[in-house]
């Protein structure tokens, strides 16, 4: 019964009851509404007066004041340019007070300080670094005992002890810790010489061999 | 918590505007999932992690994010959630500053609008802050003491303008007891109003006089090592913070719009006399109550201000009439003490609402359009002819009318049917008019109209983005120049390097951008009319 007239309006309900009839229907919509419609009565003028001027010239203060502030964060700037000369005397004319704020970590969650290891990719390093002396030792101590077995598998049992040892953070600790970066950590450092007794004595022991 | 497109849109402009774009993306990314944690929301907006953490705290700051233990027990992430209604806070901050210098002068101003800067403030660092900021202002050699800055401090909180921010605890959530020991379910907003010492000033040792802040460098080292004095440590009251309480404000101007509309409607001294009611049950009224407490005529006679000379029969007269009107401000609810009144708060909020309905369809869709409304609010159902009858309107233009109305919803159409087989001939259709619903349309109205207006601030500016820079560096020379004492012939040669159609293009701009602003902070006014209505509806239900 839907369209019996094609083409035709027709209603569900008898029109008339609302008073409507067939040829005072408004025209059909052609496409969407305009963005800037016509209006047919203007809009009455906005309020002036002092108390509307002293609140208007409150938000455009506000407003300036407020990009000055440290909690207007800016976002990472491609690269770290040069801090300008003339930055340094802008910012204290303006009073920018550029994050120099320090929230009250009394009043806000953990995890929201910001991580004293900011460099990612050099996490490797700074594990290694903070590790307690303790574990230095016993690091070292293994490092020498598998030093006499072969140099491969020691690799791997630092990058364990590495992982064991890291600070907890939450972003993925790299797999593989670099061969350079362990040897470049241990370069010259004591162990290599701890062992001096056996170094020494390997060489001097050595030293009938013709040397190149 | 449900927030309609219009209202992010709003929120995300208004974050954008106070503190960047970086916080916007935080911001609304929160709003729009409702709850988040840390790693969700990084997640989700693709931006650096330290980013992320700086928008927390900012938001966390300024009272617009709140943070609980997760939801599925202990070790679960900290989540988060932002409260829209303190995001669109912002747009009323200018009001709460005015209205904090209308009541407690300058000094008052600087305060609420210091601590609206920067969210929460400890009082020591208030006060130092505000000291400095008005001995800027002063003549050379004068100074602004410490203790008057305390006393206005005080007051703010005595009124309960200001109070103390919702404690934290140890467990990492923030919560509004102190003794509370379970972390409350996130939906729950924080009620700062729970905590036992919410208007309580702690001691603090403070005196000594605002600092004036010297351009020159000579002063620069002197004024980093006071300004290391004024670490909040040494007057006692660190760790305790304080912060705007928006609903006090809210109730005030409430107040204000209610005694403005007795003005408009009778005279200036019934106002007064509904200005007495109201201040008398200030502290009595508990907030969205819906009326006033109770008052005798023999009370409001002896609590009206000694500028009001007027008799007591006078008085009584004043009260009948206002109890006479439709519009229905005061109510009689006894007899003893001479009459016993009260202030009908919610029928004077509806009322209000209703006019601004009103208003806008006579704005709109001019005066007949209006008369139509009006009638269908009062008798609520009504048949097309019957509108025709009442409105006096003729039958082809009100139908035109009525079906403009509808089709921009702020009038419906009900059915009732006479027979149970709804069939079409034998079924009413009556025009209606609800009102709650149609304001809440109008509020989504309000938050559309407000996101335009900044909108086309940020298009204004942008396009004209190279000559206020021109502007603002000419600004800076001259400035500068008159600070070194240059000489008259200099300033104007400066002064010339902005061309005549530059400055009139300049005037122009600044013409539109007050425009602007001004229409931003006068849509408020009726958003803050419109929720203050809804939400007395919601709470007298």
């Amino acid at each position: 019964m839907a369209g019996k007239g094609r083409g035709i309006a027709a209603f569900t309900f008898n029109i008339e009851a609302l008073g409507i009839t067939r040829g005072s229907m408004p025209e059909a919509q052609r496409g969407p509404t305009p963005l800037f419609p016509q209006i047919e009565y203007k809009p009455g003028p906005l309020k002036a007066g002092e108390d509307e001027d002293y609140m208007r010239a409150l938000k455009q203060e506000m407003r300036g004041r407020m990009k000055d502030l440290p909690f207007n964060i800016k976002p990472h700037s491609g690269k770290s340019d040069v801090e300008r000369y003339k930055d340094k005397y802008t910012r204290e004319i303006k009073k920018i007070e550029d994050g120099n704020w320090t929230p009250d970590w009394n009043r806000l969650p953990k995890e929201l300080k910001p991580q004293r290891n900011i460099i990612k990719k050099k996490m490797d390093f700074k594990k290694f670094k903070e590790m307690s002396k303790k574990d230095k030792e016993d690091m070292l101590s293994k490092l020498d005992e598998l030093d006499k077995r072969g140099d491969g598998k020691s690799d791997e049992e630092d990058e364990a002890k590495g992982e064991k040892k890291g600070d907890g953070e939450e972003e993925e600790i790299e797999g593989n810790f670099e061969e350079e970066e362990l040897e470049e950590d241990n370069d010259y450092i004591a162990n290599y010489f701890e062992d001096g007794d056996d170094f020494g004595a390997g060489s001097d022991d050595n030293m009938d061999e013709a040397t190149y | 918590m449900q927030m309609t497109a219009q209202e992010e849109r709003l929120c995300g402009l208004l974050l954008q505007e106070h503190f960047g774009e970086v916080v916007e993306k935080v911001g609304t990314h929160l709003l729009r999932s409702g709850v988040l944690n840390l790693r969700a929301l990084v997640h989700e907006t693709k931006l650096p992690l330290d980013l992320v953490k700086k928008s927390v705290c900012v938001l966390v700051q300024q009272g617009m994010c709140s943070f609980s233990a997760g939801r599925r027990g202990p070790g679960a992430p900290v989540e988060y959630q932002i409260c829209c209604e303190k995001v669109l806070h912002m747009l009323r901050y200018p009001h709460y500053i005015y209205t904090a210098k209308s009541l407690y002068g300058d000094t008052g101003e600087l305060i609420v609008e210091e601590i609206l800067q920067r969210g929460q403030m400890t009082m020591s660092n208030t006060v130092s802050t505000v000291a400095d900021r008005l001995t800027h202002n002063m003549p050379e050699g004068q100074c602004m003491d410490y203790s008057e800055v305390v006393t206005a401090f005080s007051r703010l909180v005595e009124t309960h303008f200001l109070q103390r921010s919702p404690s934290v605890t140890p467990a990492g959530s923030s919560t509004s007891g102190g003794a509370d020991s379970n972390p409350p379910a996130v939906t729950q907003p924080i009620q700062a109003e729970t905590h036992p010492d919410c208007y309580k000033l702690p001691y603090i040792n403070i005196s000594g006089k605002g600092k004036r802040r010297r351009s020159d460098d000579g002063d620069a080292d002197q004024s980093t090592a006071k300004k290391a004095k004024t670490d909040n440590s040494e007057f006692g009251d660190e760790g305790i913070y304080w912060q705007v309480n928006f609903e006090r404000f809210h109730l005030h101007f409430r107040d204000q719009a209610i005694v403005s509309a007795v003005v408009s409607k009778l005279d200036q001294t019934s106002s007064e006399i509904v200005r007495t009611m109201l201040r008398m049950s200030e502290v009595t009224t508990p907030a969205n109550a819906a009326f006033t407490q109770a008052l005798s005529a023999n009370e409001i006679f002896r609590a009206l201000p000694s500028t009001y000379n007027i008799a007591r029969p006078i008085l009584d007269q004043y009260l009948t009439l206002l109890v006479d009107d439709p519009m229905e401000f005061v109510g009689r609810t006894g007899d003893s003490g001479g009459g016993m009144f009260v202030v009908n708060l919610h029928r004077a909020l509806a009322n209000l609402a209703r006019a601004t309905l009103e208003s806008v369809v006579q704005e709109r869709f001019g005066s007949r359009s209006a008369r139509i409304f009006r009638l269908l609010l009062r008798k609520r159902h009504l048949e097309q002819k019957q509108v025709e009858d009442f409105a006096m309107v003729p039958a082809k233009e009100a139908k035109d009318m009525l079906y403009t109305l509808l089709s921009e919803n702020l009038v419906q159409l009900q059915e009732i049917p006479k027979t149970p087989d709804h069939a079409p001939s034998r079924t009413f259709y009556l025009y209606t008019v609800n009102q709650l619903p149609t304001a809440r349309l109008l509020l989504q109205h309000c938050y559309k109209t407000v996101g335009n207006l900044i909108e086309r601030r940020l298009y204004e500016t942008k396009e004209n983005k190279r000559l206020l820079e021109k502007s603002q560096r000419i600004e800076a020379i001259l400035a500068s120049l008159q600070a070194t004492g240059a000489e008259a012939e200099q300033l104007t040669e400066v002064e010339e390097m902005i061309t005549a159609p530059e400055r009139q293009q300049l005037e122009s701009l600044r013409h539109h951008i007050n425009k602007l602003d001004s229409s931003e902070n006068q849509v408020d006014e009726t958003i803050f009319l419109i929720e203050s209505y809804i939400k007395s509806t919601k709470s007298s239900r």
